[in-house]
């Protein structure tokens, strides 16, 4: 390898992307427009999810289960509803997201059978939102179960402090607040940084190929290994930029508490750009039309990262297949890692085993993409 | 490269494209120093050939060698020695003159202390002096061409690929692209140049021409003009031309005729029609035609016949 062929190849890189309006606009734009749609879109705090209630005995114990649905800012009772019917409509009409059935026996079967079900319909178009009040309502029925039970061991007349308080609070650490941007926006910067990195670079090689420039390259006597490292060096500037945008963008504008340390967040974050950058740069030394290039590199990056990576679905409740499957996908590492650096403030130590994952990925892809370009046209 | 050895030597090279064959069992030998000419129609296997011999296609068959070494096994040492201009214009249009020239002088690895006298040089002999500083893109095309070979020969290489560096240039910028290279020649740079333009076969030392992948016939230009035609040529206006052409083709005596220019050249042997019946014989056909002038050939009358002849070989087969 010679460093001069390298900085020359770097510098020609540089100087193209800076003329292109469609690199810049990749390179600034992009992370700033996902930063804004992912980020608002799917983690702002959902309060007063609009709740139907169709409660069908209307007794003091029921309304004290509604009660506990509203005294959070969990929900906000939108429509009172009296026939099964209404709840389909409201639901459809998008009156409501969530609508509330309590049975006509519901006091009834209480004090006999001691438990009572109550029916919650979600519309689950937005499945994050779902998911958000899904686990209200589990909180609400939580803590209506704990004031029943207090109040029937008071009628028995045992202390509530003898019965023991059933707090079934939803334990969340690290994020007590049960905020979920705080969980969600470290998954927003993963996938933004894959898709910024490999569409970036994805254009890089076979726009040479497509303008004719590549065979005049391939004639001289700079090898492939040059050619990677030239090319990859403005993109990691560029990637590093952007991560480095994200994560203040995290911290500050979305208010994530960090907790880690700077240094662990900048190596875990270099070591991710690169196996972004090279993954564009494979798919782009394979496929030699830019559009080939850019929508495959979509393909592979956005689709696994947003579904896979654990950013949106949590991966522990995912098929054991499925599981098996998100293990090649790279952005998962990351998010993982991003989470404890973020929330936890965990060490390089402590974040052993999604390190060795991500720096598997970037010995093989880099690897593989240092061989990538065959200095042959056929 | 030992001393005495041909620059460039190939035997028997081919190119197969699945079942189409490109470059059919090609031999040549250029000596150091030479200009040679590959001369051929569109199609004609000119640029495969010469990407075979810059190492960027795997020859088929036969083998190659550039400056001592084999093109096949080691194309990384091909490429240290030779410049390559390719026939689709391969500068980067987003960078400026200087840019580029600064990128190959890097790529190449040009000395430092060198470096700038000859991006002087190669600025200057492109005509761009004062012009470092403008968008490649935005050059006419005989300065992008000059520009390409300017890059090129930046790390002074002893052997040059010229792949129709003169199409779509007009008369006056390709006269001066020879000039470069009748420059170049002087300080023993081998050059090999390919063009379908036949009047450009006069500035070579040797040419090759070629045609459907095959060598047809290679020499000095006065050894090719020299080449007897199998008769006298003859210059006669007439019209319709194809009408005659088709007329005079297999007509006693009529070794050859073709259509050149807007004239009609036509070949006679011994024995059938003399240069005084053509415009009888051709009237009787219901084509007019002036009187026959006896003309020296050009070599472009003995490529179109070498061609011609090479097609009548094989439908023959
Ligand atoms: N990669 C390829 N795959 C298939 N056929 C090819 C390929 N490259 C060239 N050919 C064919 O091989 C033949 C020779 O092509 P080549 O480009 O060498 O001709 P040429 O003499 O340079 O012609 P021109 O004057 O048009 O440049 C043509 O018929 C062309 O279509
Ligand atoms: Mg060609």
């Amino acid at each position: 390898m010679n460093l001069r062929r390298t900085f020359a190849m770097a510098y020609k890189e540089a100087l193209q992307i800076w003329r292109d309006p469609r690199s810049l606009a990749i390179a600034l734009l992009m992370p700033l427009m996902q930063l804004v749609l992912l980020g608002y879109g799917v983690s702002l705090d959902i309060k007063h999810v609009p709740l139907c209630v169709f409660d069908q005995e209307n007794s003091q114990q029921s309304r004290a289960v509604v009660d506990r649905f509203v005294s959070s800012d969990w929900f906000s009772i939108s429509h009172t509803i009296n026939r099964q019917s209404g709840i389909g409509y409201a639901l459809d009409r998008g009156d409501c997201i969530a609508a509330l059935v309590i049975p006509a026996d519901f006091s009834r079967r209480l004090s006999t059978v001691g438990a009572a079900p109550v029916q919650a319909v979600f519309d689950a178009t937005d499945v994050n939102t779902t998911n958000v009040a899904l686990g209200y309502a589990q909180g609400a029925v939580a803590q209506a179960n704990a004031q029943i039970a207090a109040q029937w061991a008071a009628s028995q007349g045992v202390l509530p402090s003898l019965v023991g308080q059933v707090d079934l609070e939803p334990s969340t650490w690290f994020n007590e607040t049960l905020e979920s941007r705080n969980f969600i926006i470290p998954g927003v910067v993963a996938v933004i940084l894959s898709l910024v990195g490999a569409e970036l670079t994805s254009l890089t090689i076979s726009r040479e190929w497509e303008r004719g420039t590549m065979e005049q390259l391939i004639s001289t006597p700079v090898t492939p290994l040059e050619v990677m490292l030239g090319k990859l060096t403005p993109y990691f500037a560029i990637g590093f930029f952007d991560a480095g945008f994200c994560l203040v963008s995290a911290v500050y504008w979305f208010r994530v508490p960090f907790r880690g340390n700077i240094g662990t967040l900048l190596a875990t974050t270099a070591l991710f750009i690169v196996v972004v950058l090279g993954i564009g740069y494979l798919i782009s030394a394979r496929i030699r039309s830019q559009l080939g290039a850019s929508q495959i590199a979509l393909l592979v990056t956005m689709l696994p990262a947003t579904l896979l990576s654990g950013f949106t679905f949590p991966l522990d409740q995912m098929p054991a297949l499925v599981r098996a499957i998100s293990l090649a996908v790279y952005a998962r590492y990351y998010v993982t890692i991003l989470r404890s650096v973020f929330l936890k403030g965990s060490g390089l130590y402590d974040l052993w085993a999604p390190l060795l994952g991500l720096s598997i990925y970037a010995v093989a892809v880099i690897w593989l993409a240092a061989r990538a370009l065959h200095k042959r046209l056929d | 490269m030992s001393a005495g050895a041909p620059a460039v030597l190939a035997q028997g090279l081919t190119k197969r494209f699945n079942s189409f064959t490109a470059v059919d069992h090609l031999d040549l030998g250029i000596e150091k120093g030479e200009i040679a000419g590959f001369i051929g129609p569109n199609g004609a296997g000119k640029s495969t050939t010469i990407r075979m011999l810059c190492g960027l296609l795997h020859p088929s068959e036969g083998r190659a060698s550039v400056a001592g070494f084999d093109v096949d096994r080691q194309p990384e040492a091909v490429r240290e020695h030779i410049g390559y201009m390719s026939q689709k214009f391969s500068l980067y249009g987003d960078l400026t003159v200087r840019e580029n020239l600064l990128f190959f002088g890097g790529i190449y690895r040009v000395p430092r202390q060198s470096f700038e006298e000859r991006m002087r040089f190669a600025i200057s002999m492109a005509g761009l002096e004062g012009r470092e500083n403008a968008l490649v893109r935005t050059l006419a095309g005989g300065w992008k061409q000059r520009l390409a070979l300017g890059c090129a020969i930046l790390h002074r290489p002893p052997i040059l690929f010229l792949d129709e560096p003169t199409s779509g240039v007009e008369p006056e910028a390709r006269r001066r692209f020879w000039d470069l290279i009748h420059e170049l020649a002087a300080q023993e740079v081998t050059i090999l140049v390919s063009t379908h333009y036949m009047d450009e076969a006069e500035y070579c030392n040797r040419i090759s021409l070629i045609d459907r992948g095959r060598l047809i016939a290679s020499g000095t230009p006065s050894e090719l003009r020299a080449r007897r035609l199998g008769g006298d040529l003859f210059e006669i206006s007439c019209a319709p031309l194809g009408a005659a052409v088709k007329v005079l083709t297999g007509a006693p005596g009529v070794v050859e005729a073709a259509i050149f220019g807007d004239k009609l050249h036509v070949v006679l042997g011994s024995g059938g029609l003399g240069a005084a019946d053509l415009p009888g014989f051709l009237g009787r056909h219901g084509i007019q035609a002036g009187p026959a002038r006896r003309v020296t050939p050009s070599l472009e009358d003995v490529f179109v016949q070498l061609v011609s002849g090479g097609q009548k070989q094989r439908s023959a087969t």
